[in-house]
């Protein structure tokens, strides 16, 4: 019975956690863009007068999708089209189970893991399921019925199909390093240290790995610099034909996607909830130093180095499409089957010849 | 592969320009929360119904029609403003003044400024420097076309 509380209890953690952020990013990703072009940003919004630097933003977006009319066209197909936001928003938010946000948490003699599922095959599971997303997007364009929508899911489709490819092949040389698929396996790993002073983590040890892996997670969020099934210059995107909660609840998959982004690019690249140099009783400094910790503290810092790791990254991505253009679709093509595919295999051969010295 | 390498090093410029902007407005909005003094800000930023722009002297705001000293508008109907007006939104009806220096005044003197372009050309025109554009006043949005169509009273007033 407490086994099953307990999971309860981590499911209804991890999805406010998720959730909660999801919806300041939208804030974040307004402000930031704002302070990058020399502007406030939205600061208005109030709650008795009282507005603090626009914190209840979000809470009035909201309010404002749940009062708009749900409309459905006439022509479209109307159980797809409603189906389609939850199962874009659903295969999104589930891989949060199998991301770890922290060590073991010992409370009264039971040992809790800071993740829901800890399973052999947890990358497979977030890999198929960031994939299975795009199902949302194409049943969305197609279902509206509409020719602009079917063209965005259409070019959806065949951008996340395309740099699938290289986020998985990205991915073969770490799991060759850390020879595991399970997700808390990889982060326990990258607690050791390489040369004795730096720490293994997976951007040390897999830089070009690092880097493909990041540009094809950033064409995957489908935002700016990759923004093919919106274009919004040239095809208005696949949710056209969306309004009110179910349009928001595609834009809240966008902006869930850019932090489960971070969260996987930190958890296989960045030492997850790794402090450098912090093991399970406390600091050990390569110098020779100590710094010994109890272990509620060790704990706390671990989920705050998570959650540190994750703003960062947050915060680069939304750096990186306030900053550049977007690619034409040739451009995207190009740049995921000439660049990033050869430079992704040729980095799984280069680890194996490493590995095998 | 040397024009690819170009666009990397152009691709790291434009994130280094960002990140700068980034943590410069960001460092100027900080010192502002701790009540620090700067001669720069970290914005641009007027907002603006609580701050308000300076009006340049020659801007052109609403019009205003000026008047004599016995409080009867300068006005004498000659029509050059609604000749002159390339969107036609004066209407001038003329009345015969019994002062025969002044000989005519008018009787309606209407604006629709839901046309006004604000070239500001009637008052180039106007001989008698009877019509201005040096109100200041830049908000009269209205919720109805027909609040837009000032007459007399309002223009003097």
């Amino acid at each position: 019975m407490s086994e099953v509380l307990i999971v309860l209890i981590k499911i209804i953690c991890a999805l406010v956690w998720l959730l909660a952020l999801t919806l300041y990013l939208t804030w974040v990703e307004r402000k930031e863009s704002a302070v990058i072009q020399d502007r406030i940003g939205a600061n208005r919004a109030d709650i008795l007068g009282i507005r603090i630097i626009g914190l209840f933003q979000p809470i009035a977006d909201a309010i404002k999708f749940v009062f708009k009319e749900d409309f459905t066209p006439r022509f479209s197909k109307k159980y797809l089209h409603t189906l389609a936001p939850f199962i874009s928003f659903f295969f999104v938010a589930v891989t949060i189970s199998a991301i770890p946000f922290g060590d073991v948490l010992r409370i009264g003699g039971r040992e809790i893991k800071l993740l829901i599922l800890d399973f052999n095959v947890g990358l497979l599971f977030v890999l198929a399921m960031l994939s299975l997303g795009i199902y949302g997007i194409i049943l969305g364009g197609w279902a509206s019925n509409n020719r602009y929508t079917l063209l965005g899911g259409m070019r959806g489709a065949a951008q996340l199909v395309s740099y699938e490819v290289a986020l998985g092949l990205s991915l073969v040389g770490l799991i060759m390093v850390y020879p595991s698929l399970n997700l808390s396996s990889i982060v326990h790993a990258q607690g050791e240290l390489l040369f004795g002073w730096l720490p293994k983590w997976g951007v040390f040890l897999q830089p070009l790995g690092c880097l493909i892996f990041f540009f094809a997670a950033l064409a995957e969020t489908k935002r700016v610099p990759f923004d093919l099934p919106e274009g919004e210059n040239e095809i208005v995107g696949f949710f056209t034909e969306y309004s009110g909660l179910k349009w928001g609840l595609f834009m809240m998959t966008d902006f869930m996607e850019v932090l489960i982004i971070s969260t996987l690019l930190i958890t296989l690249f960045f030492g997850g909830w790794q402090v450098p140099w912090m093991s399970a009783d406390g600091f050990h400094f390569p110098w020779g130093a100590q710094v010994l910790l109890p272990h509620g503290i060790v704990v706390l810092f671990q989920v705050l180095a998570f959650n540190l790791k994750v703003f960062f990254f947050c915060w680069l991505q939304i750096l990186i499409r306030w900053t550049y253009p977007r690619f034409r679709y040739d451009q995207v093509m190009d740049l995921g089957w000439k660049l990033l595919i050869p430079l992704s295999l040729a980095n799984i051969i280069g680890t194996g010849i490493i590995m095998s010295i | 592969m040397i024009k690819a390498l170009g666009y990397f090093i152009e691709i790291i410029r434009g994130s280094i320009i960002t990140t700068r902007h980034f943590v410069v407005n960001m460092f100027f909005h900080i010192l502002k929360v701790l009540r620090i003094k700067t001669k720069k800000k970290g914005a641009v930023t007027i907002q603006y119904p609580e701050q308000k722009r300076e009006i340049a002297s020659r801007h052109r705001s609403l019009h205003r029609l000026m008047t004599r000293e016995d409080g009867k508008p300068r006005c004498v109907a000659c029509m050059l403003c609604a000749t002159v007006c390339p969107s036609e939104c004066i209407y001038i009806e003329a009345g015969e003044d019994p002062d025969p220096e002044i000989q005519k005044y008018p009787a309606k003197f209407i604006i629709d400024l839901s046309r006004c372009c604000f070239c500001g050309f009637c008052v180039e025109a106007c001989p008698e420097d009877a019509i201005r554009m040096d109100t200041e006043n830049i908000e009269f949005a209205e919720y109805s076309r027909q609040e837009l169509i000032y007459d007399l009273d309002k223009l003097l007033g």
